[in-house]
């Protein structure tokens, strides 16, 4: 038998999709039972998924992680977290939009919310510039950390970059500087701190706000050193080559578990984030409130005696004679 | 040895051309000068091993952990193997990795040293570059002596080692912050060219940051930055001398100067606890 293509794959689910569309339609129609047809029908609908689940490339999954519906930070904040207090300015420069950060609850639960933002609308995504952070954003975090400390709050970030932003004004503010700084303090942060990714982790500019003890992965975002293309224009001389670059790189979710890189990872909906945004959301909820209670356990020190092994341990090298 | 270019109308290598001022200098006087260009101070790029010869006392030098070598975590493979471009980088350079660690003497005070040779697969940081960057910061932690880091990195993290590499940009700077915590005297150097994920860590996290004339410093390398924004780069940009406007650097030295001003700044800040 002849393999379907990922093509191929996604037409027939969407044939299903609209099939099982157009039983439940009937249904409320005429009232009739066709439970035992629906059934059949999601099972097939279900399996379809995890064949192509299982076909994705890794630049696929590039690709789904950078999907223009995928659902962003701004819309994890408002279906995750209650009574979101947000608070802007980095008391120096500005105020970086591609950086939200602000106080929010989940039940009992408080802690500082701090996540990369890249826009839905082209206003929007001008104006959060894509989600590419500048120094200001990266300061303006570390300042809200600095309060989450002092007042005994942990913190949840997400991360979703392609990359610190790359221009004449980051530099001029001190890009690699402010990144340093994110990573050398949230080392140190005596404060219990949750990272997650919910899209694409781009490189430093991912790890400017993801230090932490808890380090989780949605199935189809990636993390790597830097982006496939950017690899493929180095190393290939040829940006054409993003594919292969991205199965060298080893950025998926999958891999990143494998590496011991990430704690967990948060398995998507069917079809990914953007089919059922609020499912993805219940499971990243449940994740956090799991996380806060188990870290709030830990003493401090422990906490951050584990926070440097966790960091000191990763990347393998030989001792020769 | 010195990154002298090869060209066909200066036999016997007596002379090299200068990437400052565009002229030909004679080479010994070049080399006479640390590598710097009697004419217009350029700062040729040089190996690691001049460099700690240039700083350190006289056979003062002892490496720590110098048979590290890179592993292949991904399996790697663009045009060429990773462990075939590693071998490629020894032979060329005549070193095991692109960091070298140890201690030494600056007019006979004992430092903690390490370097990034910017001609070992770019000086990217792999896991050996932050495993020997965090260990020399344990070991100046724990004998409570002065660490010194001279930078040069062109590529920043090592591509080839994927996630991990960007792993050791956290390790480097948690062990910095060790340091740090302990009272310890880090003085970082940044050496052309100084980019990505070595400036976007342990290079930026020093007590006293200091830069040769001219160095290339920054986070997205230049081309890059080009590539994004469509237009040319002001005249000057991520230059040394821009960073000191900017702020970001205490002081701009020369290279016959180093020794002596790291000597002075050892003697000012003296760990008193
Ligand atoms: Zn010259």
């Amino acid at each position: 038998m002849v393999e379907k293509s990922v093509a191929e794959l996604e037409n027939l689910v969407l044939e299903v999709e609209h099939q099982i569309k157009d039983v439940e339609g009937a249904c409320q129609k005429d009232g009739v039972d066709r439970s035992v047809e629906l059934k059949v029908l999601r099972e097939r609908y279900e399996a379809l998924h995890e064949k192509l689940r299982s076909r994705l490339t890794p630049y696929d999954i590039v690709k789904l992680a950078r999907h223009p519906l995928r659902p962003l930070t701004a819309d994890y904040i408002s279906m995750i977290i209650e009574d979101f207090v947000e608070l802007h300015g980095d008391r120096h420069f500005g105020d970086d939009k591609a950086i939200i950060c602000g106080l929010g609850s989940i039940g009992q639960e408080r802690f500082l919310f701090i996540g990369q933002q890249k826009g839905k609308s082209t206003k929007e995504r001008i104006a959060c510039n894509f989600g590419m952070p500048n120094p200001e954003g990266y300061r303006k975090a570390l300042q809200k950390m600095m309060l989450a400390e002092k007042f005994g709050l942990p913190i949840v970030t997400l991360i979703d970059t392609p990359g610190a932003n790359p221009d004449i004004g980051a530099e001029e503010r001190g890009q690699a500087c402010a990144i340093a700084e994110n990573i050398y303090k949230m080392c140190r942060l005596k404060t219990p701190i949750v990272n997650i990714v919910i899209g694409e982790g781009g490189s430093g500019g991912a790890l400017g706000i993801g230090i932490g003890d808890k380090f989780a992965i949605l199935e189809f975002a990636y993390y790597s050193v830097i982006s496939p293309e950017g690899c493929a224009a180095i190393l290939w001389k040829n940006g054409e080559n993003a594919s292969e670059a991205a199965s060298a790189l080893q950025l998926t979710a999958r891999d990143l578990l494998r590496f011991g890189v990430a704690d967990e990872i948060l398995p998507e909906p069917l079809g990914a984030a953007h089919k059922n945004p609020r499912a993805m959301a219940d499971s990243i909820k449940a994740y956090i409130v799991r996380c806060l209670k188990e870290l709030k356990g830990i003493p401090i020190e422990d906490l951050l005696e584990s926070r440097y092994n966790r960091y000191k341990r990763t990347g393998k090298y030989l001792e020769l004679g | 040895m010195v990154f002298f270019r090869k060209k066909k109308d200066m036999p016997n290598g007596l002379w090299v051309r200068c990437d400052g001022c565009k002229g030909v200098v004679y080479k010994k006087t070049v080399e006479e000068r640390m590598f710097v260009c009697p004419d217009c101070n350029h700062h040729f790029r040089i190996f690691s091993k001049d460099r700690l010869n240039f700083l350190l006392d006289e056979n003062s030098f002892e490496e720590f952990w110098e048979n590290m070598v890179p592993c292949d975590p991904l399996h790697f493979k663009d045009r060429i193997t990773y462990p075939e471009r590693v071998a490629a980088e020894q032979k060329k350079t005549g070193l095991k990795e692109a960091a070298i660690v140890g201690q030494g003497k600056i007019e006979g005070k004992p430092v903690m040293v390490g370097i990034t040779d910017p001609s070992f697969i770019m000086g990217s940081m792999g896991a050996v570059v932050g495993e020997k960057i965090a260990r020399i910061a344990e070991k100046a932690t724990e004998l409570r002596l002065p660490l010194i880091i001279i930078s040069g990195s062109g590529g920043g993290a090592r591509m080839q080692e994927g996630v991990f590499s960007l792993m050791q940009m956290a390790k480097t700077s948690a062990a910095i912050g060790r340091f740090q915590d302990a009272g310890g005297l880090y003085i970082s150097v940044l050496t052309d060219p100084s980019l990505g994920g070595v400036m976007a860590s342990f290079a930026s996290l020093a007590d006293v940051t200091i830069a040769e004339p001219r160095a290339l410093i920054g986070f997205a390398g230049p081309r890059v930055i080009q590539e994004t924004i469509r237009r040319s780069l002001p005249k000057g940009f991520q230059t040394a001398e821009f960073l000191l406007e900017h702020g970001f650097l205490d002081r701009i030295v020369h290279r016959q100067d180093m020794r002596k001003e790291i000597s002075k700044l050892l003697d000012y800040l003296q760990n008193k606890k």
